[in-house]
């Protein structure tokens, strides 16, 4: 049978891994973005196993929401990367305190 | 016990993408190990019986975020390699963090086991399907959130296009009002003059 503690082990494991991917890949923009992308996923399923085996669909609604907001926050971070690549010709992170902005 | 082996096949495809998303030496790769990693989470959410959600996974993450990121690390010239320089260094402290991160939420999840609440629970049974009971839900008690999340994403596209979006001064556009004062007598007439007649000017 599958437990609660299943599902918050493999979210546990799934958090800890977006936050060792934003600490390896210091300098690539796109791999924090998709490491930030993998912690949400983390949050997700604990919301949703919560939601389930409280039997209260409120946790389904929040994931939903966290969903929305990791959807807006792709969009306006490869918005910014983009505009940041056409002004340094880079993403590296270590150039940003260059643009004095 | 069909659905424990499709939990511990679904979770360990998905933690080992999301290795793999981390450690992958190409972006294209990271993205594609990515998309993986949301289809299985997709997986691990039908089995807890939220269907909508990983519906939404899918379509969402799959079928618009994912292909966002390709995009954009496809479009852009890039060189991935100089980017990999801190990598190796970066290494043992990252791990050390990672380590001490798993620790603490080990034992918060420890702690919270000693409490009487949900020990080994099953799912609770569902009267209705998920979509139906999480519309109604949804529609009711949580209209003005919903609203403003659907305001979220237009501010956020908004945003995008502001941001992205650049005049070039090399692109001849149409000058609408230019064509709409255009009269016959400044415009340059063609003829086809026959052979020895000479035109009438």
């Amino acid at each position: 049978m599958i437990t609660l503690a299943h599902f918050l082990t493999v979210a546990a494991i799934l958090f800890v891994l977006g936050v060792l991917g934003i600490f390896l890949n210091r300098r690539n923009v796109i791999l924090i973005l998709m490491a930030i992308e993998l912690i949400l996923l983390a949050v997700n399923i604990n919301l949703v196993a919560f939601s389930a085996y409280l039997g209260d669909l409120v946790g389904q609604v929040m994931a939903m929401f966290v969903l929305t907001v990791a959807a807006a926050e792709a969009a306006i971070g490869l918005a910014i990367l983009v505009i940041f690549f056409r002004r340094r010709g880079s993403i590296a992170v270590d150039d940003v305190n260059r643009m004095h902005g | 016990m069909i659905a424990l082996l499709a939990f511990y096949l679904f979770a360990f495809v998905m933690l080992a993408s999301a290795v793999c998303v981390i450690f992958a030496r190409n972006p294209v790769h990271s993205v594609l190990w990515l998309i993986l990693a949301f289809f299985n989470a997709a997986g691990l959410m039908l089995l807890v019986g939220a269907e909508f959600i990983a519906m939404l996974l899918v379509i969402v993450y799959v079928g618009a975020v994912a292909v966002l990121f390709l995009f954009v690390v496809m479009m852009l010239d890039i060189d991935f390699a100089a980017l990999r320089s801190g990598f190796t260094k970066n290494l043992p402290f990252g791990i050390i963090i990672a380590v001490i991160l798993l620790m603490e939420i080990v034992l918060a999840v420890s702690a919270w086991k000693a409490g009487p609440v949900l020990g080994g629970a099953a799912t609770r049974e569902v009267t209705q399907p998920n979509i139906v009971s999480l519309g109604q839900v949804l529609y009711s008690r949580f209209l003005y959130p919903f609203e403003i999340a659907g305001l979220i994403l237009l501010v956020a596209m908004i945003g995008a296009i502001v941001l992205t979006h650049r005049s070039r001064g090399d692109v001849r556009g149409q000058k609408v009002s230019k064509q709409v004062d255009r009269r016959p007598e400044e415009a340059i007439k063609l003829e086809n003059p026959t052979v020895g007649e000479g035109m009438k000017l």
